[in-house]
């Protein structure tokens, strides 16, 4: 399997790219918070519960027609970030193409990926329900320190793979693990959203951000997506292990924290249909289940050594 | 079980003995006290209690070295961290996930939620085959609800009422309609029963994995062994053949399906940086029944390689690693000769420099005196590509150009002794005690040898490959696979089957006009209904959204994108509970 350096070049350029316009949209997203900030709306948000939402909506006169500047801006950050999702996409193909084997090898391509399937589960999300796109900051913000990391401390320069992942399991398990952890690092971000507006701690972004009850659901509806992804990721993983290393399961760390991560969504949907615990338990159980996927993902490759350890790195 | 509420103190000594009536008998009291252990057991909040648990109790399997992945890490543990270690040894911190608090935590689970599902299950059968409950009296109190009133009379809406909620077979709402006093018509619909089949399919796969699990752990087993390439051979008739093994809790190692391999030819393709891109190990195999018909002559040839074992007789026979094992031959003076060949472990399993030690015992010899002075080891290191020089080491692992650098020794290698001692070096103590001594010192190409001060020639013949294999058996392990599927397949279902309910009342008005009432209410956590009950409510009511751009998201209640609330009738609108 030769690897082919121009479009291994090609895809480190595009992955910068991709960097950089993502930037720009942070930057976009960022405008829209400060461009115009309406004082009457705060209050009535603040108090924001339930039946409200409603009311208020019906109190508050609609914002006149035409844009306003801050509306300009979300809607600028909206298209540059589609734009950066193509030259994603195309650091990745390039990527594919010049290792000639499915661009999720290592670690750096992990990260890279999950990114991508970030950008696109918001996007997704923001078709349907445009009234989100202010959360678009607080997406793409895990996504560029994601994407800084994989590009620093992850690289690994274009390479086949060990005979162990030469197998169509690789491609099946990893990239269902990639979009699984991709959605679901949106859905801890809408929780984390989510308790900072409860408690309050969101301070004049409050006033931005949509209502709390919006972010729980945004939470709850992408979480529900993504985690039978998961469980989907975890059973090809245990075939694939079946036949690569002579066991379907072997409590190996990285198949431990999966399991782990695994119980705590299987939590967080329990605690859903708690009285008690739904609106707040669930979402710190679901914050907790995205940090249990980062740790995962972060901490047992480069830290504890196992089977899963040679993802590319040193 | 804390069922008393917090505020009983102050009322407590009024209704104490005396003029109570006598209490419950005591077995009475032991079967309350069942029941409420039973009830806590199987409530919502112990399984989310127990899961909680669950995933805090398996983190340590993950984070401390685990004696069924890895025994040389937990004795580094050991030497690292000497008072930490003894006691976290005691709590099985090591085994984490063969310890009883980890099997209680999960049989606790597994209890909790039989008891949990088996009402659930018959609550459920009742429920498809009963109507969708009665209209509530006052649908304004649901969570959806919308009111107008049409020029239409009852019979126009029903038939809209009733096709909307028609639809398709699989998509069709469940549907009742009832006759109230006055002329009042409504129609109860409910749909996605199916969500709680899914979620019961889910809840009972996880009991059958774990069925499958336990069977794989009762009567399954695992061995590895080393066999050369070259035509040796491996059956799996007893335990002792293996180098190492695991059983199952019932396995005695007598029952093993004698099946046979023969390894014929080892072939690794390195890329030019030394990273290995394929094994492939050529097989022959008999079955055991090839074995049994006694047909020695016909192995079917299989090409084991990573990712692809080969299957036999219920049993996976993995390639697991390889490595290299040096020919030497010993000639004495007086013209007696030995071969030896015995596996080298790899030091360095990118460039596959090796370490080993091959042992010999003069023939012929009986005096065990004389015995103790005449044994041979050739031991020290083999690079399958050397980088040549005075100090030899690999640069490749291919054998490109093998080469050895070994010290022969000998005297008495202490086999003798009844311990154990490793296959791939030699006694230390040996040396130390002077027992064992160095003859010679030399770098040798294959063909090359080198003579001892007695005469005695040490030939390097040349060098074979080895592989590593493993036999695996689990009977459960289909059953794992079918109940992961059905999990799947549960899970997918129940998330994505949304649980609804669905109202209309229609009132007659005055002048053949009709007062529809609209009611919905989510019957499980789902979010989103808002959307769909406003599509029922513009296609029922027949009242198109008001044109209204979205200047900002905090107008939005239901943040879906569907601007549905300034309707006409003033309905209130929110997300689900
Ligand atoms: C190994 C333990 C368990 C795991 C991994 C687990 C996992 C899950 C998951 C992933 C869901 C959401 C999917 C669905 O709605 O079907 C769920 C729902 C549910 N589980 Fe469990 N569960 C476990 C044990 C239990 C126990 C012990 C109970 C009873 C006390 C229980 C009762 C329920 C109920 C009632 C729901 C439905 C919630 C709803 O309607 O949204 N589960 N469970």
């Amino acid at each position: 399997m030769p690897i082919d350096p121009v479009l291994a070049a090609y895809s480190d350029d595009f992955y910068i790219g991709a960097v950089a316009v993502y930037v720009l949209a942070m930057f976009l997203h960022a405008f829209e918070f400060v461009g115009s900030r309406k004082p009457v709306r705060v209050k009535s948000l603040v108090a924001t519960t339930g039946d409200d939402v409603a009311s208020s909506g019906a109190d508050v006169p609609a914002a006149p027609t035409g844009r306003t500047r801050s509306d300009r801006f979300g809607r600028m950050a909206v298209a540059v970030t589609i734009v950066g999702l193509a030259v994603h996409v195309g650091a990745i193909v390039l990527r594919g193409f010049a290792t000639e084997r499915w661009p999720l090898g290592n670690m750096y391509e992990f990260t890279s990926a999950i990114c991508l399937a970030a950008v696109v589960c918001w996007l997704v999300v923001l078709r349907r329900s445009p009234a989100l796109r202010p959360v678009g900051a607080f997406v793409l913000t895990p996504v560029l320190i994601l994407m800084f990391l994989g590009g620093t401390v992850l690289y690994a320069d274009a390479a086949p793979v060990v005979p162990a992942l030469q197998s169509y399991w690789l491609a099946i398990h990893v990239t269902t693990v990639t979009v699984a952890s991709g959605l679901l690092m949106v859905a801890g971000v809408a929780s984390i959203l989510y308790l900072l507006v409860k408690a309050g701690k969101a301070g004049k972004l409050t006033a931005k951000l949509p209502d709390a009850e919006a972010l729980d659901r945004l939470a709850y509806r992408v979480t529900v997506v993504g985690f039978p992804i998961y469980t989907f990721a975890v059973i090809a993983g245990a075939i694939w292990a079946e036949s690569a290393w002579g066991r379907f399961w072997g409590w190996d760390p990285k198949e431990t924290v999966a399991f782990v991560a695994w119980v705590v969504y299987a939590a967080y949907l329990h605690a859903r249909a708690t009285s008690g615990w739904r609106t707040t338990g669930a979402p710190w159980i679901n914050v907790v289940g995205f940090a249990t996927i980062v740790f995962n993902l972060f901490f047992i490759n480069m830290v504890v050594a196992g089977l899963h350890s040679y993802a590319g790195l040193g | 079980m804390s069922s008393s509420p917090p505020t009983a103190p102050p009322q407590a000594p009024v209704a104490e003995p005396e003029g109570r009536p006598p209490g419950p008998s005591a077995p009475l009291r032991v079967l309350a006290l069942l029941r409420n252990t039973w009830r806590g057991l199987t409530s919502m909040r112990t399984a989310l209690i127990l899961l909680f648990l669950l995933a805090l109790a398996a983190l340590p399997g993950a984070l401390l070295p685990q004696r069924s992945l890895n025994q040389q890490l937990v004795d580094q543990y050991f030497t690292d961290y000497p008072t930490l270690a003894p006691i976290l040894d005691k709590g099985g911190f090591f085994d984490v996930f063969a310890t009883p608090w980890f099997a209680a935590i999960y049989l606790l689970l597994m209890i909790s939620l039989i008891g949990c599902l088996v009402p659930r299950n018959l609550d459920f059968v009742r429920a498809v085959r009963s109507d969708p409950v009665a209209t509530p009296r006052n649908l304004a109190r649901l969570p959806h609800h919308a009111t107008a009133t049409l020029d239409e009379d009852a019979d126009a809406v029903l038939a809209r009422v009733r096709g909307l909620l028609g639809g398709n077979r699989l998509r069709a709402w469940q549907r009742a309609e009832r006759d109230e006093a006055g002329g009042v018509r409504t129609v109860s619909a409910e749909k996605g029963r199916l969500r709680e089949a899914g979620n019961l399919v889910f809840h009972l796969s996880l009991v059958g994995l774990l069925v499958g699990l336990a069977v794989g752990k009762l009567f399954g087993y695992e061995g590895q062994v080393i066999v050369l390439s070259g035509g040796s051979q491996f059956c799996n008739s007893s335990i002792l053949g293996y180098d190492s093994f695991r059983a199952g809790l019932r396995v005695d190692g007598t029952q093993l399906e004698p099946f046979c391999v023969r390894v014929d030819d080892f072939t690794a393709d390195y890329l030019p940086n030394g990273q290995p891109e394929s094994f492939r190990a050529q097989l022959g195999y008999q079955t055991a029944e090839d074995v049994e018909a006694g047909d020695t002559t016909r192995w079917t040839p299989y090409d084991l390689q990573v990712n692809h074992p080969l299957r036999v007789d219920g049993a996976r026979v993995y390639l697991l690693g390889h490595g290299y094992a040096p020919r030497f031959t010993v000639t004495w003076p007086d013209g007696q000769q030995r071969t030896g060949q015995i596996q080298w472990r790899p030091v360095d399993m990118t460039t596959m420099l090796s370490e080993g030690a091959t042992k010999f015992e003069r023939p012929g010899v009986t005096d065990p005196a004389q015995r103790q002075t005449s044994q041979i080891a050739v031991t020290g290191l083999f690079a399958p590509t050397s980088s040549g020089g005075q100090v030899i080491t690999s640069v490749y692992p291919d054998l490109r150009n093998p080469q050895v650098a070994v010290d022969v020794l000998r005297g008495d290698l202490g086999l003798d002794d009844g311990r154990g001692q490793s296959i791939f070096s030699v006694d230390q103590t040996q040396i130390d005690s002077g027992a064992l001594t160095r003859v010679a010192r030399s770098n040798l190409l294959p063909g090359e040898s080198v003579t001892l001060d007695d005469g005695t020639r040490v030939r390097f013949d040349d060098v074979t490959p080895w592989v590593s294999l493993q036999v695996s058996h689990d009977p459960g392990q289909d059953t794992v696979l079918v109940f992961a599927i059905l999990l799947l397949a549960g899970l997918g279902t129940s998330l994505a089957v949304k649980r609804r309910r669905f109202w209309v009342r229609l009132v007659p008005a005055a002048d053949g006009r009709t007062e529809v009432r609209l009611g919905g209410l989510a019957r499980t956590d789902q979010a989103g209904y808002g959307e769909e009950f406003d599509r029922l409510r513009a296609a029922i009511l027949g009242v198109a959204d008001p044109p209204s751009e979205p200047s900002d998201p905090h107008h939005q209640p239901e943040s879906s994108g569907t601007p549905g609330t300034g309707d006409p009738t003033g309905a209130t609108d929110r997300g689900d509970t």
